[in-house]
């Protein structure tokens, strides 16, 4: 009963997710300094921050890569700051990787099946899939969604740059997403691919939520409806996306000399 | 599915149709029908020196070394420690089992003691297993030696039940159904139908779920727990199949030499079966055997050679370590990746970019 009652109000609370004074160590440089952050489920927010501000160490910590070295991070009302990272992932949590962690050996059907398949039961399934797999279906549909269907057969290791960031987005999307946290999707993406990104990103379904790091403001500022701004491991300011673009303090320490 | 409502385009049946990796591979390769005819009427064209001495004998140590294969192949997890593990599935079918050393053996039948054997090595490699996975690479390689090494000198000091250095003796093998398995011709057979069902098994896994998943951890462990998969969970459970593998050959051996002593379980031979699947090639199921069968043609043949060439025949282990530094010089994916880019090389240039399907 009292657990019921418990998750009840957990749901009532309605963070889809909520870190509260999150602080991660490496020795003595503090790489996140109390970190609290409240997301709604279906927001979608952009992290901002110029290199060593934390924003991938941010991600690592949500994700389980690295515990934190304080604080409380809990998904969906969850308390999973000691859960290791498919636990996370089970309950819904997806993120893809600055830079493109894939399955070079593996064609791009079986990346994105086996995503498929970790979020699903069957992991340790010695049958191989049979024609009407559903999961096979599954990832065929993703790969057309993420536009790949006509290398579906190839081995990641022969995919161009872009493709591969394709890929990562697929790997993230696979099951049923809840939150997903993208780590500089647009990296190395040309002007058509990051077109077709904004398109994936914003056409994803209103109950996903997710958070983005990305350096590329146009990208970054369409595809959000709220902005944290970090700088040396801590939250700097948080608002609306034009809010922070016209803050003076932002622009001197980020936009300032840099934007193109 | 989240993105189904996205894909504008419906999956064509064309994209069903053609889908090759996922049936079996070798059904229309002519190469691999004559080589298994050719292993099915073996005991019409060979003595009984060569159905056992060779070809059984290379079965069995090609077992072993599928076991490593799998592992180092699929699972990117060098363990030293599979030959150990079918010397103490060997122990155990003595030690269950009847043998010349009455004072030790319990005397069971063979079909309870061979279970008992599977399952007691099986249970033993997932332990190790468990072990090393906890570490990487040259890690996992230490861990898994000092096992081997481990065991060898316990099964030489033990005498209770491993009966110390002189082993345990005059191992008894199944006789049923009026027929003597242990005598070639059948003998032969039932290392040839392990040996196969350990081949398709392996192969089949590689395209099932929990091999291909055991590749992405190969390729990305971090990736994989970042898609829902325990890792360690996995690699254990190859642990666990490669040991059921190895033990599987353990019992053969056992009933091959009707012995088992410290000597078979010793450092240099857990290190041959590394030699063997290196040898032969760790990216496909099929390269174990290669390497198994060199292994054994070298060891047999290498002393007559070596002797008529007025050198010490017991230098053959010369002759493996030469060809074993070749192998990893020229060809890190060892002699099959040879024969893979020989071929490549005699094919028209348009059919080349469908040869390079990778392992799996």
């Amino acid at each position: 009963m009292d657990s019921v009652a418990q998750r009840l109000s957990a749901v009532g609370a309605g963070a889809a997710l909520e870190l509260r004074g999150v602080t991660r160590l490496f020795g003595a440089l503090a790489a996140l300094t109390d970190v609290t952050i409240t997301v709604r489920p279906g927001e979608r927010r952009a992290v901002l921050g110029s290199n060593g501000a934390g924003k991938t160490t941010l991600f690592n910590c949500i994700t389980g890569d690295f515990a934190p070295s304080s604080g409380t991070i809990r998904f969906f009302g969850e308390d999973v700051t000691h859960f290791p990272p498919y636990e996370r992932i089970r309950r819904g949590l997806r993120r893809t990787y600055q830079i493109s962690a894939l399955f070079p050996g593996l064609t791009v059907q079986d990346n994105v099946y086996l995503a498929c398949r970790g979020v699903s039961r069957g992991r340790f399934s010695f049958l191989r899939p049979g024609q009407n797999d559903a999961l096979m279906h599954a990832a065929d549909n993703l790969v057309q969604a993420v536009h790949l269907a006509a290398v579906k057969d190839q081995r990641v290791a022969e995919l161009a740059h872009g493709q591969q960031r394709q890929l990562e987005i697929a790997l993230a999307l696979a099951g049923a997403p809840r939150f997903v946290l993208f780590d500089e999707p647009a990296a190395g993406l040309s002007p058509t691919e990051r077109a077709e990104l904004i398109e994936i990103l914003t056409s994803l379904p209103a109950h996903i939520g997710y958070i983005i790091i990305e350096h590329d403001m146009d990208v970054a500022l369409r595809v959000v409806e709220s902005v944290t701004m970090m700088h040396n491991g801590r939250i700097f300011k948080e608002g609306l996306p034009e809010e922070i673009q016209s803050d003076p303090e932002v622009q001197e320490l980020y936009l300032g000399g840099g934007h193109e | 599915m989240s993105l189904t409502h996205d894909a504008r385009v419906a999956v064509r049946p064309a994209d069903v149709a053609q889908r090759p990796a996922r049936t079996w591979p070798e059904i229309n390769n002519p190469a691999a029908w004559i080589v298994a005819i050719i292993l099915l009427i073996m005991p019409l064209i060979a003595s009984g020196f060569f159905l056992i001495e060779i070809f059984a004998t290379t079965l069995i140590l090609g077992i072993m070394a599928l076991s490593l294969m799998f592992l180092a192949g699929y699972g990117g997890m060098v363990s030293l420690m599979q030959l150990t593990i079918a010397g103490f599935s060997a122990y155990m079918v003595a030690v269950f089992g009847v043998s010349g050393n009455a004072n030790i053996s319990l005397g069971w039948p063979w079909w309870l003691a061979v279970p008992m054997a599977l399952a007691l090595a099986t249970a033993f490699g997932t332990l190790g297993g468990a072990l090393a996975v906890r570490t990487e690479g040259i890690y996992t390689i230490m861990i898994t030696l000092a096992i081997g090494a481990a065991f060898y000198y316990f099964t030489n000091q033990n005498w209770a039940i491993f009966n110390g250095h002189t082993g345990i003796n005059t191992v008894a093998t199944p006789h049923f159904w009026g027929v003597n398995w242990r005598a070639d011709i059948p003998f032969y057979y039932v290392v040839l139908a392990v040996a196969a069902l350990c081949y398709f098994a392996v192969e089949y896994i590689s395209r099932a779920p929990f091999g291909l998943a055991l590749q992405g951890v190969r390729d990305n462990p971090r990736r994989m727990a970042a898609l829902g998969f325990n890792v360690n969970a996995h690699r254990v459970a190859a642990y666990a199949f490669a040991s059921f593998v190895a033990a599987l050959a353990g019992v053969l051996q056992v009933w091959n030499y009707r012995q088992i002593s410290p000597g078979s379980v010793s450092v240099g031979a857990c290190i041959d079966v590394l030699i063997i699947a290196v040898v032969g090639g760790i990216t496909r199921p099929i390269g174990p055997f290669i390497g198994a069968l060199i292994f054994v043609l070298l060891r047999t043949f290498a002393l007559d050679f070596l002797v008529r060439l007025g050198l010490d025949g017991n230098r053959f282990r010369l002759l493996i370590g030469l060809g074993f530094l070749a192998i990893v010089f020229w060809s890190s994916d060892g002699v099959i990746g040879l024969w893979q880019r020989w071929r490549q090389s005699q094919r028209p240039r348009t059919d080349r970019q469908n040869g390079g399907r990778g392992h799996g």
